[in-house]
C-alpha cells in the first residue's frame, strides 16, 4: 500500500506492534473506560494508569517523545473545562478580584479541572499508540471482529484507501492557487481581494474536489463491477486467535478492572 | 503541521462523564445503522464505493482553507454540503466515516467519546442541515436562489447548533459550567459557521455552474424525509429552549440533575457495590498512594529494563 506522509503507523519491531491489531483495539477502549471510570480525587490510580501507557510507549519502541509531543493536540481543549475551577465546590482556595467582583477558585473545582486534564491526557496516549502501532487494515479487521457492520467497515476501507488520493488531490488544488496568487512578500501587506472573495474561490475549490470525487467513484464502481463485484463486500476471514493472544486480552483486561476496583475502593 | 484543522468541536476522551458518553454512543450507533439500511436501499451494491470516496473527499476538502486575519482561517467542516448534494441518509454515513477517522487515525476527538461527536456531527449537523435546505428549497420553488441561501442557512446552523449541543453535554457531564461553556462555544462558533457558509455557497455555486443535475430542486422530498425534517425541527427547538435556559442558570444543568438527585442516582449502582468503608488495616489513602507510586515506579523500571535485555540478547546474536 502507498505510504503516505499523514499515515500515522510507523513501523517497529516491538511486541506492541507485533499483538494482534484486535487485541490493542479492544485494550485500547477499555483502558479509555477504565480512564473515565476512575473517580475524580484518585490520583494514585491516575498515576498507575500514567506508569502502564508510559511502560507500553517504551516498549513499542516509538519513543515517549513522539507520543507526547503528539498529545499535545488535544490540549487546547482543555480550555473548555477551565472555568469549573471557580464554579463548582465550597472549599475556596484562593480568590483574585477583577474590577468590582472577584473569582474565587475551589478546592474541589481545581480537583476536577486536574482530572480531566489528566484523564483526557491519558486517554489520547493510548489512542495515538494504538494508530501508531497497529497497521490500518488490522484496525478494520479489528473493528469487524468487535461486531461494527461489515458494510460500515468496507467504507472506512473504502475511505482512508482514496483519502490520500483526494488529500494529495486537495494540496494540487491549494498549490495552484498559491501559485496563482501574488504575494508581494511584505508582512502586513493585504494579498488576494476581499475575505468573501477567498471563501468564494476556496469554495469553488471545495467543489471542484467533491465532483472529482464523485466522478471517481462512478470509475472505481465500474472497475469494481468489472471485476466481479456484485454487491456483497467479500473480506478475508479473520485469522485465528491464539491461546498466547486471549491470554494477553485477557491479562489486560483484569489489570484495569483492578486498577478501577482500587480507584473506586478508596476514592469512589 | 498541515493537518491541523483542530476544530474546537471534537470533545476528546475524558472531558464527558461515561454516563453522557454512553447514553450518545447507543443513540448514534441507532442513527448510523439505520442509516446504512436506507442508504443500502437506495443505492444498492453502489454505495461502498460511493460513500467510502465521498467521505474521503470531504475528509480532504477539510483541508481546504482561505486566510482570515491575524493567522486564523477558514475551513469547511462539510455536513451541510453533504446534505444538500446527497440528502439525509448518505450524509450521515459520510459524516460518520469522516467523524470516526478523524477519531481514529488523527486522535481528533476521543474513542469514547466518539458517540458524542457523532451524534453532534453526523445526527444533529446532517438534520439541521436536511431542516434548513429542504425548507428554504420548498420555498423557494425550485429557483436557484433557494439553493444558495438554503445552503448558506443550512451551514452556519448546523455548525452553531453542533456547537450548542456540545456546550450542553460538556455542561451535563460537569465539566464545564452551561452558564459559560454555551455563550463561549455558541459565540466561537457563531464565527466560524460564517467561514463555512461561504465556502459552502463557493461550492455550490461551483457545481450548480457545473452539474445542475446533482441538484434536485423542485423535486418532491425523498421518502423517509419527514422524519427526519421532524427531527431537525426538534432538536433545533430543543437546543434553543435548553441553551438559554441553562446559560441563564448559575449552575446551569448540573444543578438541575443534583436537584433532582438524577446524578446521585445514575452514579450509585455502580459506586455502591463496594461498601464505603475499605479494607481493615488499609484505611489510609496515603499509605494507597505511596504503594501504588512503588508499583508505578516498578513496573516502568521493570519494562526499561526488560527492553534493554531484549535489544542486546538480539544484537548478541
Amino acid at each position: 500500500m502507498h505510504v503516505h506522509f499523514l499515515d500515522p503507523y510507523r513501523p517497529r519491531t516491538s511486541p506492541v506492534h507485533a499483538l494482534d491489531g484486535r487485541v490493542k483495539f479492544v485494550l485500547t477502549v477499555a483502558f479509555i473506560l477504565t480512564v473515565s471510570l476512575t473517580p475524580v480525587d484518585a490520583w494514585p490510580v491516575y498515576v498507575l494508569l500514567f506508569a502502564l501507557i508510559l511502560s507500553l510507549e517504551i516498549l513499542s519502541g516509538l519513543g515517549v517523545w513522539y507520543v507526547l509531543k503528539r498529545t499535545l493536540l488535544a490540549l487546547p481543549f482543555v480550555l473548555a473545562a477551565f472555568p469549573v475551577i471557580f464554579t463548582s465546590g465550597r472549599t475556596a482556595l484562593f480568590s483574585f478580584p477583577i474590577g468590582s467582583w472577584s473569582l474565587t477558585a475551589h478546592a474541589e473545582g481545581l480537583g476536577r479541572f486536574i482530572s480531566v486534564a489528566l484523564k483526557s491526557w491519558l486517554s489520547v496516549q493510548a489512542a495515538i499508540l494504538m494508530a501508531a502501532s497497529t497497521p490500518f487494515p488490522e484496525l478494520l479487521q479489528a473493528m469487524r471482529a468487535v461486531g461494527i457492520p461489515r458494510l460500515l467497515v468496507s467504507m472506512f476501507g473504502m475511505m482512508w484507501r482514496y483519502s490520500f488520493v483526494l488529500i494529495d488531490e486537495a494540496l494540487r488544488l491549494m498549490r495552484a492557487r498559491a501559485a496563482r496568487s501574488g504575494h508581494s512578500g511584505e508582512v502586513d501587506q493585504k494579498t488576494g481581494g476581499s475575505v468573501i472573495w477567498r471563501a468564494r474561490v476556496t469554495g469553488g475549490m471545495a467543489g471542484n474536489l467533491f465532483l472529482r470525487a464523485f466522478e471517481r467513484s462512478d470509475r472505481i464502481y465500474v472497475a469494481m463491477l468489472s471485476r466481479g463485484y456484485d454487491g456483497d463486500v467479500r473480506l478475508l476471514p479473520l485469522p485465528p486467535m491464539t491461546g498466547a493472544t486471549w491470554t494477553t486480552l485477557l491479562a489486560g483486561l483484569v489489570l484495569l478492572a483492578l486498577l478501577l476496583f482500587f480507584g473506586i475502593l478508596f476514592w469512589g | 503541521m498541515l493537518y491541523s484543522p483542530i476544530q474546537p468541536m471534537h470533545i476528546p476522551d475524558g472531558f464527558l462523564s461515561t454516563l453522557v458518553s454512553v447514553i450518545l454512543w447507543i443513540i448514534s450507533a441507532g442513527a448510523v445503522a439505520f442509516a446504512l439500511r436506507r442508504v443500502g436501499k437506495d443505492l444498492g451494491e453502489r454505495q461502498v464505493p460511493l460513500m467510502g470516496v465521498l467521505a474521503a473527499a470531504i475528509f480532504a476538502g477539510q483541508m481546504l482553507n482561505f486566510s482570515v486575519t491575524g493567522g486564523t482561517s477558514g475551513h469547511l467542516l462539510g455536513a451541510a454540503l453533504a446534505t444538500i448534494l446527497l440528502g439525509p441518509w448518505p450524509a450521515v454515513i459520510i459524516m460518520t466515516s469522516v467523524v470516526s477517522l478523524q477519531a481514529l487515525i488523527f486522535q481528533d476527538g476521543g474513542l469514547l467519546a466518539l458517540g458524542a461527536n457523532l451524534f453532534n456531527m453526523a445526527v444533529v449537523g446532517v438534520t439541521v442541515s436536511y431542516f434548513l435546505s429542504a425548507s428554504l428549497q420548498k420555498l423557494a420553488r425550485g429557483k436557484s436562489w433557494g439553493v444558495f441561501i438554503g445552503g448558506a442557512a443550512a451551514a452556519w446552523f448546523s455548525i452553531v447548533v453542533a456547537s450548542l449541543a456540545c456546550a450542553l453535554e460538556l455542561a451535563v457531564s460537569g465539566t464545564s459550567p452551561a452558564n459559560i461553556s454555551v455563550p463561549a462555544m455558541g459565540g466561537i462558533h457563531m464565527l466560524i459557521g460564517i467561514g463555512e457558509g461561504l465556502i459552502t455557497v463557493g461550492a455550490l455555486a461551483f457545481l450548480y455552474t457545473a452539474r445542475r443535475d446533482l441538484f434536485r430542486t423542485g423535486e418532491v422530498t425523498p421518502k423517509g424525509g419527514a422524519a427526519v425534517w421532524i427531527f431537525g425541527l426538534g432538536i433545533a427547538l430543543l437546543l434553543a429552549v435548553l441553551s438559554p435556559l441553562a446559560s441563564a442558570h448559575p449552575d446551569g444543568l448540573e444543578w438541575v440533575a443534583g436537584q433532582k438527585g438524577f446524578l446521585e442516582a445514575a452514579r450509585a449502582p455502580l459506586y455502591k457495590i463496594i461498601p464505603d468503608y475499605a479494607i481493615p488495616g488499609i484505611s489510609n489513602t496515603t499509605l494507597a498512594t505511596i504503594l501504588a507510586g512503588i508499583l508505578g515506579t516498578l513496573l516502568v523500571f521493570g519494562v526499561a529494563l526488560g527492553l534493554a535485555y531484549l535489544r542486546r540478547k538480539k544484537d548478541s546474536k
